[in-house]
């Protein structure tokens, strides 16, 4: 056994009952060339070990995957270990008993101290125990500008939402879709969050999303937000992609102007050779308001009836947050690492301001966690009607919005 | 295997309780029995049982909740307008189909040449996955790269076909591909009705004097009305479960505009973790089934009891 | 013999159409009727078309977006990524994968529902029990029932019976391994034969009533029992009807998308699973040639069997379904 890291020694203490090697199916859903380098990481430390690590992608975004991952845990043929969004989402399966508990290696890796900012392990707390490894930091509120296309139009690459806005007539001009918007639900409801922290400030979404406010989703601040959203539907005419890095693509090959997405379309770039500040640039919080939600992703591992396996688990566990791999797959997969004691002079210019706002604490909760599935997929469901439906007014859909509020879980 | 049953039951001089009659038809006839009762009626009560419950991700039997669920559905756009997109194709493929299907069959029945090539060539789609079909004519009608880009290539400037972007049609362009696949069967279906038919019938509506438009409408179509049950029933059996072919192809956009009930109901259970209201949904689609299929099923078994 | 199969038979050997007879070959009716089926033919062989050319274009080619011109130069390229080098994830094994595990969920599933099924048949037709007509006809609702409204009880009952086998083998033996159905393919497999239930005993119930009442009722006399009368005189008349059953079913099954998808893992993903992950997992542009030589290639198995089998498979449809 190859024992690197005092983590990994830890482990391998509960590991020495069963230390024959096993081999664990993993699921997720990253298939995007940026996302499957990144989870190649974790599948190359894994098979260092004398485990080794069986691929269970399933590809067409969380939407797709996440039935299918839950039905097996259900049915009662669970994966060995697999991502989720922590938070809400696996609540039940946890309360249900059917998710490993991971305790004893979080107090071994003492992940209390490291993990940063600590909401994250919040999200895989429950009733003092821990049941999930948090991997990355995500913030979706990101504006991607494609230096190319704002070339071609003949004006400077805007510095925030509102000067995007404006270069827009530039942009057709010059024959480029200003903002392109992949079809999926998840993706409209993701710009709808991002143009809420700049257009209605941070204070509006904290009462929103954490206090669940219906005053304030039935404010003023909110009516300009929906007013800000309703706009920036005709500026995705003519982007008819499906999948968010098809409209990434669009970005990169010059064809879009920017696209509002989260920090993982960094992948994209890095995987089309191009460099941040040269060929593109970034803007959280659209420029406006500076800051980031920390959703993110991370693991489950289901309960399994085999020690050997179980002992496995915990070591893949431990091996996901250890310092290393933490590096290697979070330069990949564009996203900021959990944990602040690593060193990532690698990282380009995105990460680093990603990074400048974390050190400075300037975070929001994420609407993976604020609200339970059920309410997301409502909200989801309206903000892709009222994106590709000009019929509804910006009046009816805040009324609606304020109604899933009122009954939000 | 072979002498151990029911023929000599009837001859001994005690019978036997009812039960043991026709024993091995009874043991033969247990998977059938099992799948109908524990599969299709165990799993369907559970499923309505559940509908009245506030089941999330997992089903909690014991939270009643009364008709909260069913209250949310019919509040929920989404859902309404899944049924509309399910009612117009359902309608519009069910008529096409049979226009279509019938159409062709009168066709080939026509002592044509090249009959069995064609026939071939209508139904070969049938072979094919729906999976397959979505995304053959997703390729089809994108509108920068298929038909209508073509078409404009071609000098047709203003030539716009692009259902799958347009939410006013979208449900159309699903209605394509599907009449694609399908109606090859429907038409092979009303063909071999066609053939049923007795050769007289023919000769004396020529005797007669009668056109053969006139023969089709008045005197084949009425005498095929058994065969026209069982297509009907066949296609929409396939409407109701519509659901690969809206993934594959349009995954229910643009926006939420062809969406339809099953994507609604495997949503609803497995993304949005509201297995209550999912259950809601897929007891209305159950109900809809019910009340096409109980008058037929009434007509077509309630009349021949002495069977 | 029954009409059915009288029919069948006979219009065989009239070689088939009864419509009037056309006049001229060059008559107006004729240039219609012809003109229609060449469009009709047209509409129904252009996807098939577009999939082939496109399959065979580099993907400069294909975003000229001309999807109707031959490839100015073939390649094909796109079929070998789709059959062995498409990624999902970290794997990059193509279509490859899938196939095997869907040649392997078919052999079974084919068989073990078309047994069952014919034998359900016969019971229905030839020996009716009381409350037969009963199951039969929830079973033919069952037809009917959507899908969605069984999947979820059904993902608890293969657990529970898994958990049930799982109990019934450790009585014999303590350190039996945990048996699963779900995610297994014995448990795709139970699942295929039970929801192709209700269209195969249909199909066979109505074959096996065309059997003539007398040839049962000699072979009763004779001494010959249920199992007796099934192999010595139903098998032996039934091939086309078997024939066609087992097209339909290798054809259903092959297709099947979404039992695929919620009972299986990634190791025994069928092909169509896999054939949706190739197309969804996007690296940068869609390779639409790529996508349609995995298409045509997952389409490949039904599509062949279907022209091999063309003319059974309708006759066998006549003998069948026209019978309701």
């Amino acid at each position: 056994m190859k024992l690197t890291t005092k983590l990994l020694s830890a482990t391998a203490i509960c590991a020495a009952s069963a230390a024959s090697a096993v081999e664990l199916e993993v699921t997720h859903w990253w298939t995007s060339g940026g996302e499957a380098a990144a989870v190649s990481e974790f599948a190359k430390a894994f098979n260092e070990t004398e485990h080794s690590w069986l691929d269970g992608a399933i590809a067409g975004s969380g939407g797709t995957a996440r039935p299918i991952i839950i039905s097996r845990i259900l049915g009662g043929d669970p994966m060995h270990a697999t991502q989720l969004n922590h938070g809400r989402q696996a609540e039940e399966l946890v309360e249900a008993g059917l998710m490993l508990d991971l305790t004893d290696v979080a107090e071994a890796g003492s992940w209390a101290d490291i993990v940063n900012p600590s909401r994250l392990l919040d999200g895989c707390t429950l009733d003092g125990k821990i049941y999930c490894v948090p991997v990355n930091i995500h913030s979706p509120q990101w504006l991607w500008l494609s230096h190319e296309a704002f070339a071609k139009a003949g004006v400077d690459v805007p510095n925030d939402w509102f000067e995007f806005v404006a270069s827009a007539d530039a942009l057709r001009g010059a024959d480029v879709i200003p903002l392109a918007m992949g079809q999926q639900a998840w993706q409209t409801s993701l710009a709808f969050g991002a143009i809420m922290v700049a257009v209605g400030g941070t204070e509006l979404y904290i009462d929103v999303l954490t206090n669940k406010s219906a005053e304030a989703a039935a404010s003023e601040e909110m009516t300009a937000v929906f007013q800000a959203y309703a706009d920036a539907r005709s500026l995705s005419d003519g982007s008819n992609v499906q999948d968010w890095n098809q409209a990434t693509n669009l970005v990169i090959t010059g064809m879009a102007g920017g696209q509002i997405h989260g920090d993982w379309a960094q992948g994209e770039f890095q995987v089309a050779g191009q460099v941040a500040g040269e060929d593109y640039t970034c803007l959280p919080g659209l420029g406006v308001n500076e800051i980031i939600a920390t959703g993110g992703d991370a693991f489950y591992f289901p309960k399994q009836d085999d020690p050997a396996i179980e002992a496995a688990q915990k070591e893949l566990a431990a091996l996901m947050i250890s310092p290393e791999v933490q590096v290697a797959f979070n330069l990949k997969k564009g996203s900021l690492p959990i944990r602040g004691d690593v060193d990532l002079s690698a990282a380009n210019d995105c990460m680093k301001k990603g990074l400048e706002i974390l050190a400075a604490g300037n975070v929001l909760p994420d609407g993976v966690n604020a609200y339970s599935a059920d309410t997301a997929g409502q909200l989801e469901d309206l903000m892709v009607e009222f994106w590709n439906d000009t019929s509804i007014t910006v009046e009816d859909a805040q009324a609606r919005y304020v109604g899933i509020i009122e009954s939000a879980d | 295997m072979a002498v151990t049953d029911t023929g000599q039951g009837e001859a001994g001089v005690k019978r036997p309780s009812r039960l043991f009659k026709n024993l091995a038809a009874k043991f033969a006839a247990i998977p059938m029995i099992f799948t109908a009762l524990v599969v299709f009626v165990g799993c369907t009560l559970w499923t309505i049982y559940h509908s009245f419950t506030k089941s999330r991700l997992l089903p909690a039997p014991k939270k009643w909740v009364g008709l909260d669920n069913y209250e949310r559905l019919w509040s929920e756009n989404r859902w309404l307008i899944s049924i509309e997109n399910l009612a117009i194709y359902g309608a519009c493929s069910l008529v096409l189909s049979l226009v279509i299907g019938f159409v062709l069959a009168a066709l080939l029945d026509r002592k044509i040449r090249f009959e069995n090539t064609i026939r071939t060539i209508i139904l070969y789609p049938f072979a094919l996955s729906f999976v397959v079909t979505g995304l053959a004519w997703q390729w089809i009608l994108n509108p920068a790269l298929g038909l209508q880009n073509t078409m404009r290539n071609w000098g047709w400037e203003s030539f716009t076909f692009d259902p799958l972007n347009n939410a006013e049609i979208v449900i159309f362009g699903v209605l394509i591909a599907g009449i694609w696949q399908g109606s090859g069967f429907v038409m092979v279906l009303l063909l071999a009705g066609m053939r049923g038919i007795d050769e007289d019938v023919w000769k004396a509506s020529r005797v007669e004097g009668i056109p053969a438009w006139k023969t089709y409408i008045f005197i084949v179509i009425p005498m095929m009305r058994p065969v026209f049950v069982t297509a009907l029933v066949i296609i929409s059996a396939g409407i109701i479960k519509v659901y690969d072919l809206v993934v594959a192809q349009t995954s229910g956009g643009p926006g939420i505009a062809s969406e339809v009930p099953a994507k609604y109901v495997i949503e609803k259970m497995f993304q949005a973790q509201n297995l209550g209201l999912g259950f809601a949904a897929s007891t209305m689609m159950l109900l809809s089934v019910l009340v096409v299929l109980i008058p037929w099923a009434y007509l077509e078994f309630g009349g021949k009891k002495n069977g | 013999m029954a009409d059915a199969t009288v029919n069948a038979q006979a219009s065989a050997a009239m070689s088939g159409p009864r419509g009037p007879k056309p006049k001229r070959a060059f008559s107006s009716t004729n240039i219609i009727i012809y003109g229609t089926l060449l469009v009709v033919c047209m509409y129904y062989l252009l996807p098939l078309y577009v999939m082939i050319v496109t399959s065979l274009k580099g993907m400069p080619e294909v975003r000229l977006g001309n999807i109707f011109s031959p490839p100015v130069e073939v390649t094909f390229e796109p079929w070998v990524k789709a059959w062995s080098e498409a990624c999902t994830g970290i794997n990059c094994e193509g279509l490859s994968r899938g196939f095997s595990n869907s040649v392997w969920i078919l052999i079974p599933s084919v068989i073990i529902s078309i047994a069952i099924a014919s034998v359900n048949g016969y019971a229905l037709a030839n020996w009716r029990f009381k409350g037969s007509e009963v199951f039969f006809t929830i079973l033919i609702f069952g037809a009917f029932i959507p899908y969605q409204v069984m999947i979820y009880p059904i993902v608890i009952l293969l657990r529970e019976s898994g958990e049930g086998i799982t109990w019934f083998l450790r009585i014999f033996n303590e350190d039996a391994s945990s048996f699963r159905l779900m995610g297994s393919l014995s448990g795709l497999v139970i699942v295929h034969t039970i929801f192709g239930m209700p269209i195969l005993t249909l199909l066979f119930r109505n074959y096996f009533t065309s059997v003539p009442e007398e040839l049962f009722k000699a072979a009763r006399v004779d001494g010959a029992g249920f199992w007796g009368i099934y192999f010595r005189i139903m098998l032996p008349m039934s091939l086309p009807i078997f024939v066609v059953a087992m097209i339909l079913q290798v054809t259903g099954i092959w297709n099947d998308f979404l039992f695929g998808v919620i009972y299986t893992k990634p190791e025994t993903y069928p092909m169509t699973v896999q054939l949706n992950n190739i197309v969804n997992s996007v690296q940068g542009v869609k390779e639409y040639n790529v996508n349609m030589a995995a298409t045509l290639l997952t389409g490949l198995v039904p599509l062949v069997i279907y022209f091999a089998s063309g003319k059974l498979f309708v006759r066998g449809i006549a003998a069948g379904a026209v019978k309701g």
